[in-house]
């Protein structure tokens, strides 16, 4: 399944590396409310993203993660700096991106399996094909047998899988993630992330995911990129050598504790408890 | 993969248990026995009242004369001549006036310059008493179908605008989000969000525009009209059959209670997502 989808994406320039599949230079962002001073959300952000890897971006409340994620989506003007994803500068949102939201965000008067053809449909791709993704997709997160359900017939984390299906519908070539399980019990997120890096490992898409869990951020990815509290820098960018496929007793060993610790002072040192 | 996460949406089995769930259902909606009841109650106080306080049949009929007179009615051919003229006085400018509502209301929301500047003149116009308007009309259009027909029309346009307006508003934001994020069109997020959120609003106005359009066309009627209900009302006064006149007034209440059941009925298919939205008003 990755190789198919890897194999679709070729329209991009030859120019862009592997290496820099998503690339953020000197990012800044300002909000300037009409009638108060300025607030710096963002400063000087510089991140280069593999194609492949999966990136968290976590940080005290307010740091401007969220900003960052609408910025990549395309949803949010950048104040200065330059931002790519596979090649194309982001000036409004690309048709190469996916996109989990914090809420599952579906329409409750389409099936499931509608919803999840929503991608398909604007973006008018061949109908047949994304039927067979959509199918492929559903199945793959275990909700075969609800295409026909309607959103309000399914549990929250169900619908947050089918979310997620939508936003892989189209083979996107970055998935972004914004607190896609925050709304969920410890429980059923702990499954979710098992899910997501299952689903991930199939599809293989580059994911970049705002989190406030740490211990998520540290189980799910290649990369934890930590933000310092407003205006959002970057305090550091951690590696996460742990090895994959990945389960949740890894987070149990005592590697997967010293990343903790290690993201968690940031946060100490900026007085913020998460 | 468990299915643990179902919500049970599955109707209980029928059979044995079908009869033990009925009366479950009379416990818990006290509101089935009860409105039949307080019918029952009210027709019978009224029938006796009348009869024991020797009440005149000229002043207030009892309900069996008025069944008696609705009888009568029924079954002659020219009340029912009657009956059909207001039906589709009251179906024409129903149909005119939402279609009018409709693409009105659809055009000013996509515009912000036309909302702000149209807007007062709306709220304006939806203050003025529309059935005053009706001798006017019956002065321009004449005393035939016409000019019941533009009443209703204007009588059931100002709801169905108004919430037409306020449905195309009302699309959830975070929901618009995600089709921008897609790449969506203004037209795909008109087409896949907005309409949608609008249904429940439409059918809203619709619901009280079809008992308006009645109204309108009984009261274009009242003011010069050969034909309809309104006028079969005024020959009865004129007549003191009072009995028929109840009848009369019998009939355009169940009419009106079909129509309301009918748009309920294609509500219920059409917008099965959203039950009650809130109705806004004439």
């Amino acid at each position: 399944m990755a190789i198919k989808a890897m194999g679709r994406r070729t329209q991009q320039p030859a120019t862009v590396s592997e290496d820099s599949w998503i690339e953020v230079a000197g990012l800044d962002k300002q909000y300037r409310p009409r009638r108060s001073a300025p607030t710096q959300a963002l400063h000087d952000i510089n991140l280069t993203v593999r194609r492949g890897e999966f990136i968290s971006v976590v940080g005290p409340s307010g740091c401007g993660k969220t900003t960052l994620l609408k910025i990549l989506a395309g949803l949010s003007p950048k104040t200065a700096g330059t931002v790519r994803i596979a090649g194309t500068e982001v000036v409004r949102p690309l048709r190469e991106v996916g996109m989990v939201f914090q809420a599952p965000t579906l329409l409750p008067w389409r099936t499931i399996f509608d919803n999840v053809m929503v991608p398909a449909e604007i973006q008018k791709l061949d109908p047949a094909r994304h039927r067979a993704r959509a199918q492929e997709l559903l199945d793959m997160v275990g909700l075969t047998g609800f295409e026909r359900k309607y959103p309000h017939e399914l549990s929250g984390g169900m619908q947050q899988r089918a979310g997620i299906c939508r936003a892989l519908v189209h083979d996107p070539a970055v998935l972004l993630m914004d607190e896609p399980f925050g709304a969920l019990d410890a429980m059923t997120r702990e499954y979710m992330n098992v899910e997501l890096l299952r689903i991930w490992r199939e599809s293989g898409q580059t994911a970049v995911l705002v989190t406030h869990s740490i211990p998520e951020a540290v189980f799910l990815s290649d990369r934890v990129v930590v933000l310092s509290p407003r205006p959002g820098r970057i305090a550091e960018i951690l590696t996460i050598d742990l090895d994959r496929p990945r389960d949740l007793g890894v987070m149990s060993s005592d590697r997967a504790g010293v990343y903790v610790d290690r993201i968690r002072r940031h946060f100490n040192a900026a007085g913020v408890i998460d | 993969m468990t299915d643990t996460e179902v919500v049970d949406t599955t109707a209980p089995a029928p059979g044995p248990t079908a009869t033990r769930r009925r009366r479950v259902d009379l416990r818990e909606r006290p509101q089935l026995w009860l409105v039949p009841t307080v019918f029952v109650v009210v027709v019978l106080a009224w029938e006796y009242g009348t009869r024991l306080l020797d009440v005149d049949e000229y002043v207030l009929p009892r309900p069996s004369q008025i069944v008696e007179a609705l009888h009568r009615q029924l079954t002659d051919e020219q009340f029912w001549g009657h009956f059909w003229v207001t039906t589709q006085e009251a179906l024409l400018g129903f149909a005119i006036g939402v279609g009018a509502a409709v693409l009105l209301g659809t055009f000013i929301s996509q515009i912000k310059v036309v909302e702000a500047t149209l807007m007062p003149y709306i709220v304006a116009f939806q203050t003025v008493p529309k059935v005053a308007l009706a001798p006017l009309f019956v002065l321009w259009f004449g005393f035939g179908l016409t000019s019941k027909v533009v009443m209703a029309a204007v009588i059931s346009f100002f709801p169905m605008l108004v919430n037409v307006i306020e449905g195309l508003r009302a699309a959830d934001a975070d929901r618009i989000q995600m089709l921008t994020v897609f790449g969506a069109s203004r037209a795909q997020i008109f087409r896949m969000v907005r309409l949608p959120s609008a249904l429940p609003f439409i059918f809203a106005g619709l619901d009280i525009g079809i008992v308006f359009a009645i109204l309108g066309a009984v009261v274009g009627e009242f003011i010069g009209a050969k034909e309809g209900l309104g006028y079969l009302l005024l020959q009865t006064n004129y007549n003191f059959d009072i009995a028929g006149m109840f009848a009369v007034l019998v009939v355009l209440s169940v009419m009106g209670l079909v129509a309301h059941f009918v748009i309920r009925l294609l509500q219920r298919r059409l917008a099965f997502w959203a039950e009650d939205t809130k109705v806004i008003g004439a």
